[in-house]
């Protein structure tokens, strides 16, 4: 018997129609765990670097974590993978919600989907009963909408249902997967989905999913949900209340955004508004919040209620969590009840809540600027909010300027010219981040940065506070009951840093200590998404009530294989590699590196040559960040090492970058009604 | 004197995230917490949350047949779909029925020895939209059949004693 694990992949080709079970090897949930690990390594194996992300060798995968469908808690995590059309590495974006227990009660762990289907389609998978159904008349629909109709016509309310907009359809590049309460958004995976002409995949299942060692499982569970509430009573002080409790950060709940608004950059990432939060502002948001906020919810099985059900009179309720709530309203210069707004019908489209507006806000910067005119603009609403539905309609049926805009600024820079280049100024890896500019270098938040896989610094960052604590007073309090540390030198770490001075950023964390800290903070979102965990209650807040110490029992409980904190760690390592691997096969390189120049007003080159060659070494990779011949061999991963021997990577040979086509994509648009 | 065990539901409490199906359905499976499957839960929470309703209906008694009418409520201006508040496990709904054997669920209270100080989903609710209390009323203990006896009544109902002993006896036979 299989434990935690279903033991089976649906594998779907979309060109001929044929969906086989698949038994996958135990063998390799010792190698990799599941979920993103396990993905990685299926994309090693079937997708070569020549292929585009657009072409039907291109693997689209939803998988489940190896711990989703147990009861533990905040195991709910669907992992897509596929190659990104943005960055042309992999994309892997998550969600939470009920899809992937759901996958899992109807026995499998994975659907891996290739090939491209001749007309649009959608999958429903019903227990050991799959089919690829006609989806024509969801054409130009929205997520939502589509979610609900697919529950009707199937009479099956229980499904899960994850679906593309009309974004997703037209091969936008921010085009997400939406799953009811959550998506699936970075990295433009919905585009990819579109571009196989699969509008969504509905799941029902009704059977068991076993435990190895249940008694031992569950005490730990228990143990969990203990910490979970004793956490809750007792937020972490001195921190922003958005970020002192567990889950993702809490702003459905929260109505205190001083943090966000008067940090974070407005508009194209442009503009801080330090003054900007004030009693009045913070009364009128907490009425507007309480006004269209319904009901707080959570994902299966998780006491947290990250996201919420909004209802603004006059349009249809959708759901929200995060951030989303301000990044339209921010890239606008507008207000909360704006992005409550043209948030429901960017989540019908179906687009990503991060890069979307910041896209938007980009454009209106280069027509400001003069770079695009009127001629590409006709008709533009002369009304800051009015110009963002104006946009945002364009953008997702790739309409006029909007197909062009369609590609993320990186691309759209590009294709404009005329300087354009210089407004797309917040890109790593030519992916959008977060709308952050800073004063003093960050040597920890430099390392993310510059080598998170994922180029997008909430899926690296977590459990180390983001700025020292003031007095030392505050710091010994913190790590008295610091129990995730993997040691105790990361206490020191803390406890040693200043705000400024010899012991504050950016000589202090020190390189040997940043090397230290950032491997940590990466290494638990690793396990999280092998796992299926939900970032919010492991890698992300600080003390969650999963960490590195509790973690191996947790598995071995669960799936019945032994592993203790070495053997838990070193999986991590071989998943990490082998993700680099796939990208620097693609074509990464130490070059692509960086964070954005303007990311901190005061940069030290020789510092972050120093520290980029030292995480470089730390991690067993070469100057240009690519995994050593040792590294991959102590890891078992020989037959990487064999292949990047056979394409002459290591001697600096053929750097390959597929897919850099620019191509208009409208013949593959789709006619929608608004 | 009898006990009187009562789940209180604060239905604007339940944020749908049905940790009192998962953990229902482990305490109650064999070995105890061996498997999880929601469906056999005897618990389930009814939701649809763009129309913001969450229910959670605990499994009540099997019926052979079903109601003459269904009942369709409107609260608060949310009208709820048929039967939503039924507990029963009835031939009109694909509701508290096992999986498998299709035989009726219905929550025992998570009766065992020593008793537990809270059911489980109460335990596991931690948003206290489910509430445990317990409290004494006149009347005789009552003898509650076992999860057994409930399945073998809602079969010899469904097809008459003589066939279930036959086919009992059958099974017996072969094994
Ligand atoms: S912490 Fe929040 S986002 Fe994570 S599983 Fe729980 S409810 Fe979902
Ligand atoms: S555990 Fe509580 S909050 Fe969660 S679905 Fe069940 S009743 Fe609702």
């Amino acid at each position: 018997m299989r434990y935690a694990e279903t033991g089976f992949n649906l594998e779907i080709d979309l060109s001929r129609g044929n969906i086989e079970k698949e038994q996958t090897d135990p063998r390799l949930t010792e190698l990799h765990l599941g979920g993103l690990g396990t993905n990685a390594k299926i994309l090693w194996d079937r997708v070569p670097p020549e292929v585009e992300p657009f072409s039907p060798d291109n693997l689209l995968i939803f998988s489940t974590g190896l711990l989703c469908g147990t009861p533990a808690v905040g195991a709910n995590r669907t992992i897509v993978s596929t190659v990104s059309p943005q960055t042309l590495l992999m994309g892997y974006s998550m969600m939470g919600g009920f899809w992937a227990p759901e996958l899992k009660f109807a026995g499998y762990d994975k659907v891996i989907l290739r090939g491209k289907s001749p007309k649009l389609v959608y999958l429903w998978i019903n227990n050991d009963k799959v089919e690829i159904r006609d989806a024509s008349h969801l054409q130009g629909k929205g997520a939502v909408e589509t979610t609900e109709l697919i529950k009707r016509e199937l009479k099956e309310p229980k499904a899960q249902v994850a679906a593309i907009g009309l974004a997703g359809e037209n091969r936008v590049y921010m085009a997400s997967i939406e799953q009811g309460r959550s998506s699936a958004s970075r990295l433009g995976i919905g585009a990819v989905m579109g571009d196989k002409r699969l509008k969504a995949i509905a799941v029902r299942g009704t059977k068991d999913i076993n435990l190895a060692r249940p008694a031992e499982f569950i005490e730990l569970c228990n143990e969990v949900l203990q910490y979970i509430k004793a956490r809750e009573e007792h937020p972490v002080p001195g921190v922003m209340p958005i970020l002192a409790g567990l889950g993702s950060p809490q702003e459905m709940r929260i109505v205190d955004e001083e943090w966000h608004t008067t940090n974070f950059m407005w508009g194209n990432a442009r503009t801080r508004r330090r003054d900007f939060w004030n009693q009045e502002v913070e009364e009128k948001w907490r009425e507007i919040q309480e006004n269209v906020r319904t009901r707080l919810i959570s994902c299966y099985n998780c006491p947290m209620k990250c996201g919420a059900i909004i209802s603004v009179p006059g349009i249809s309720t959708y759901m929200m969590k995060c951030f989303s709530k301000l990044t339209y309203t921010m890239a606008a210069y507008s207000d909360l009840d704006f992005g409550f707004k043209i948030a429901q019908r960017a989540t019908e489209y179906g687009v990503d809540g991060f890069s979307t507006p910041q896209v938007m806000a980009f454009a209106l910067e280069l027509y400001e600027a003069g770079i695009l005119t009127d001629k590409d603009m006709p008709g533009i609403p002369s009304d800051n909010e009015g110009r963002f539905y104006w946009l945002l309609d364009r953008i997702v049926r790739r309409e006029g300027i909007g197909d062009v805009l369609a590609n993320g600024t990186y691309w759209a820079a590009k294709k404009i010219g005329k300087g354009a280049e210089e407004y797309a100024h917040n890109n790593i890896k030519k992916h959008e981040q977060l709308p952050l500019k800073l004063g003093m270098l960050n040597p920890v938040y430099f390392l993310m940065y510059c080598t998170g896989e994922k180029a997008n610094i909430t899926q690296i960052e977590g459990q180390f506070p983001q700025s020292p604590f003031p007095t030392m007073e505050e710091r010994e309090e913190f790590v008295k009951d610091w129990i995730q540390v993997p040691d105790e030198k990361f206490k020191q770490y803390l406890l040693k840093w200043e705000l400024r001075g010899e012991y504050g950023n950016p000589h202090y964390p020190d390189v040997q200590a940043s090397c230290y800290i950032v491997d940590w903070q990466e290494k638990m979102h690793y396990i999280d998404d092998a796992l299926g965990i939900c970032a919010g209650l492991s890698s992300f807040p600080l003390k969650p009530p999963y960490h590195i110490h509790n973690y191996p029992t947790i598995i071995s409980a669960a799936t019945g294989m032994d592993i203790d904190e070495a053997g838990l760690t070193e999986i991590t390592k071989r998943n990490r590699n082998l993700l680099r691997a796939f990208n620097v096969r693609r074509g990464l390189r130490r070059a692509d590196e960086k964070p954005p120049e303007d990311h901190w007003k005061k940069r030290y080159p020789e510092l972050e040559e120093e520290l980029l060659d030292a995480y470089y070494q730390f991690k067993g990779w070469n100057n240009q960040g690519i995994p050593t011949k040792e590294t991959l061999d102590g890891l078992g991963l020989d037959y990487v090492r064999g292949d990047f021997e056979q394409r002459g990577i290591y001697n600096g040979g053929k750097k390959k970058r597929p897919g850099t086509k620019q191509a208009s994509q409208k013949s593959k648009k789709a006619k929608a009604e608004n | 004197m009898k006990k009187v065990k009562v789940i209180k539901i604060d239905a604007d409490k339940c944020n749908g995230c049905r940790a009192c199906e998962a953990i229902c359905s482990a305490f109650h499976a064999a070995p105890k917490y061996s498997s999880t499957n929601p469906e056999r839960s005897k618990i389930r929470v009814l939701f649809d949350p763009l129309k913001d309703i969450y229910i959670p209906v605990m499994a009540g008694e099997y019926t052979e047949a079903e109601c003459n009418g269904r009942d369709i409520y409107t609260i608060d201006g949310k009208e709820y779909d048929e039967c939503s508040f039924c507990r029963a496990s009835c031939p009109s709904r694909n509701l508290f029925k096992d999986p498998d054997s299709g035989l009726p669920l219905k929550c025992d209270m998570c009766e065992e020895e020593p008793p537990l100080e809270e059911p489980m989903c109460v335990q596991w609710c931690l948003s206290d939209a489910l509430t445990y209390e317990e409290r004494e009323e006149e009347g005789e203990e009552e003898e509650k059949p076992g999860e057994m006896e409930i399945g073998l009544e809602s079969l010899v109902k469904k097809h008459g004693m003589k066939k279930v002993l036959d086919t009992v006896a059958q099974m017996a036979n072969k094994s």
